[in-house]
């Protein structure tokens, strides 16, 4: 079989001729210019929202977890549904930092730092909520095995417990990463402000960076290693939360397909995520030679995968139900698209597996406006999905005498948004104190860091290629 | 550039490192024990309204306590004894003592005596005197050598821990039936499986799930 085959080079990554100087000065120049007028009118909205969120748990706390729709027999409602899609919107940060670093994805560079911070404040989000839950808040400290005079410890057979792990693990692992990857950028921060307090923040925080030979070489090794650590963390938190469910033995819950399902509907999500804060930030901030079509469009290819995995697995689960002859699960399937529900099953399965398949043309994934719509539209729908699993399987269980019908209040819908204002008015502050790109990890990946022209084998590549 | 920082700034990364794991630790080990109530509680021994001795009554008069605590076999509560039951004696010794003048006011006037409580198990805990005392476990296992107590004092922690440590494991706290009730009973050298063929016999499985105490 012979083949012709010809020489495609990948697109550059970065666009517009940039040198280094240049992309310093287009992310640095963010922080040290005065923020737009925009910047404190959204701030003021998101704080504003902030407030909301800290007064509804405050109401909650006061008056206790009856101020929600939880009723028998839906012992979980939004603030679960809310927990599992914050989680699962955090994960993109930590896959993108540290999956595609050790795939050597030269393009996460330029996404990389502003997934990590939206990682980082979405798992604060999703904290929340499973901590207010417990209802006692104020004997929250039990999750963890303390030593006490009562001699009693964690239940350590609970996902709940594990999830407490989890999660806490991963937000550790997460800010650290993130942190750790900022050290150099704040190092060129310190130096490039002009005031002396702002000089003495960044350089705090950039622990004495000099940018040394010997302190890259640790550096990367410490990045190489947190990357080893963070990777099986992706995998292991949103398993851990379908654990919360798959342990049970609720039909429609008690399903081994779970936890792959989880993790790619987790994928999906915060990719989705990403996509929307990122086509806002590079168009108001000018950040388009960095962030730039080829990477919406390798964003979209990751978009489409996950949400087939998702689309597969709510198929299975189907045949699956069908296939184990078991009564409750073919009923707890027919019931979630055909039951009291079913808007809820539908719009998931329109948001989540019919929308994605736009990006099988090329124009759509290329497109900023299609992947700004449907960015937003598989955020909703992965809502949706953690909805119809938290209480369709709930609602509608065993017994019909003890059936019900799930509302929320609106203190549940309140808290929810909310949480947009934590959410927002963190991100902000990142974007305008810190910066929104890594610096140094983008000018790793451009031409001019490469100035002997070595392949990604390592072999000298001449200008003629006629070594092939 | 000038330097930012003075040259003692290096260290203070790992100080607040080992400060913090420190602090986090001496916090929890604190609260462990500063906050348990075998410090907080052990050793509570308030003024009674009438200065009532154990230690001459059940030690040098050797007055058994169900004379007193009468329903300590049959309820779950042992019992405080009411002015009847002082009186008994009272009636004839000491009638004339000091110290007894609460006692007769409250005889003549029928108000109780208001003794205060110093075995005070939290409400939400169920504890039955019977069910303990009629397998083996002696009075002095909780409350201490009351025989030699001027003023009760809490001897035992009360806490949770502490009861689950015995009911998690129960050897070295039985004895057998009729010795429950004497106060200086020591444990033999076979405790062991003297312990043991009470818990045979007895058919002896202490709960450890919530809803034993916790109903």
């Amino acid at each position: 079989m012979s083949q012709k085959t010809t020489y495609i080079p990948e697109p550059e990554l970065v666009q517009g001729n940039h040198t280094f100087g240049s992309i310093t000065s287009l992310v640095a120049d963010i922080v040290e210019t005065p923020a737009p007028r925009w910047w404190y009118i959204v701030f003021a909205i998101s704080s504003l929202l902030l407030g909301l969120l800290l007064a509804m748990l405050a109401y909650l706390i006061w008056k206790g977890t009856g101020v929600w729709g939880l009723q028998n027999p839906v012992g979980w409602g939004w603030a679960i549904v809310n927990f599992v899609w914050w989680v699962g919107i955090g994960h993109a940060g930590t896959l993108i930092s540290a999956i595609l670093f050790l795939f050597r994805q030269g393009w996460r560079t330029a996404i990389n730092r502003f997934a990590e911070a939206m990682t980082i404040f979405a798992v604060m989000c999703a904290g929340i909520f499973p901590a207010v839950h417990v209802g006692r808040i104020w004997v929250i400290y039990w999750v963890f095995p303390l030593p006490n005079q009562m001699q009693m410890w964690p239940n350590f057979n609970s996902p709940l417990l594990w999830d407490v792990f989890a999660v806490s693990t991963y937000f550790t692992v997460s800010l650290l990463f993130w942190y750790v990857g900022l050290v150099p950028d704040l190092a060129t921060l310190r130096d490039r402000v002009k005031s002396k307090f702002g000089k003495l923040i960044y350089g705090t925080f950039a622990l004495g960076w000099t940018g040394g030979n010997r302190q890259w070489q640790h550096y990367e090794k410490s990045y190489l290693i947190l990357a080893g650590l963070a990777t099986p963390l992706v995998l292991s938190v949103h398993t851990i939360v379908s654990f919360d469910f798959a342990v049970s033995i609720i039909p429609g819950w008690h399903t081994t397909i779970f936890p792959p399902y989880f993790v790619a509907g987790a994928v999906f999500s915060g990719f989705a995520m990403v996509m929307t804060l990122m086509l806002i930030t590079r168009k108001i901030y000018g950040l388009e030679d960095i962030m730039t079509i080829n990477h919406i469009e390798k964003m979209n290819i990751i978009i489409l995968v996950t949400g087939n995995m998702v689309g597969f697995a709510y198929i299975m689960e189907f045949f699956i139900a069908w296939y184990s002859g078991f009564e409750y699960e073919k009923f707890a399937f027919v019931n979630r698209a055909f039951g009291p529900y079913a808007w809820a099953y539908w719009i998931m399965f329109l948001c989540n597996v019919i929308s994605p398949q736009f990006f099988w043309s090329k124009k759509m994934r290329t497109s900023i406006t299609a992947s700004f719509i449907l960015s937003i539209v598989v955020n909703i729908g992965m809502w949706f999905e953690r909805f119809v699993i938290t209480v369709t399987s709930l609602a509608q269980d065993y017994i019909p005498a003890s059936w019900g019908y799930y509302s929320p209040t609106w203190v549940d819908v309140l808290t929810y948004v909310g949480t947009f204002g934590l959410f927002f008015s963190h991100f902000l502050l990142f974007l305008r104190f810190l910066p929104m790109v890594a610096i140094a990890e983008v000018k790793m990946v451009m031409p001019q860091a490469d100035p002997h022209y070595y392949d990604e084998d390592g072999n000298e590549l001449n200008q003629a290629n006629d070594s092939k | 550039m000038a330097q930012l920082f003075p040259e003692w700034s290096n260290k203070v990364p790992r100080l607040l490192l080992i400060g913090s794991i420190l602090l986090l630790t001496f916090t929890v080990f604190g609260f462990w024990y500063f906050a348990s109530p075998k410090f907080t509680d052990v050793g509570y021994a308030p003024i009674q309204p009438i200065d009532y001795s154990h230690k001459l009554h059940a030690g040098e008069l050797g007055i058994d306590c169900r004379y007193c605590h009468s329903s300590v076999e049959v309820s779950a509560i042992a019992g405080i004894p009411p002015t009847q039951t002082c009186m008994n004696c009272h009636s004839q010794i000491a009638t004339d003592s000091e110290k007894l003048e609460l006692l007769r006011d409250s005889w003549e006037t029928g108000a109780a005596i208001e003794w205060i409580k110093v075995h005070d198990l939290p409400e939400y805990t169920y504890f039955n005197h019977a069910a303990h005392v009629n397998v083996g476990v002696g009075c002095t296992s909780c409350h201490g050598r009351v025989d030699r107590m001027e003023v009760v004092m809490l001897a035992e922690p009360l806490s949770m821990g502490w009861c689950l440590d015995c009911h998690n494991n129960p050897e070295p706290h039985l004895r057998p039936i009729e010795e429950v009730f004497n106060m200086g009973w020591q444990a033999p050298d076979n405790q062991f499986e003297l312990a043991s063929e009470i818990i045979a016999r007895m058919n002896i499985a202490p709960p450890i799930y919530c809803n034993a105490c916790h109903r």
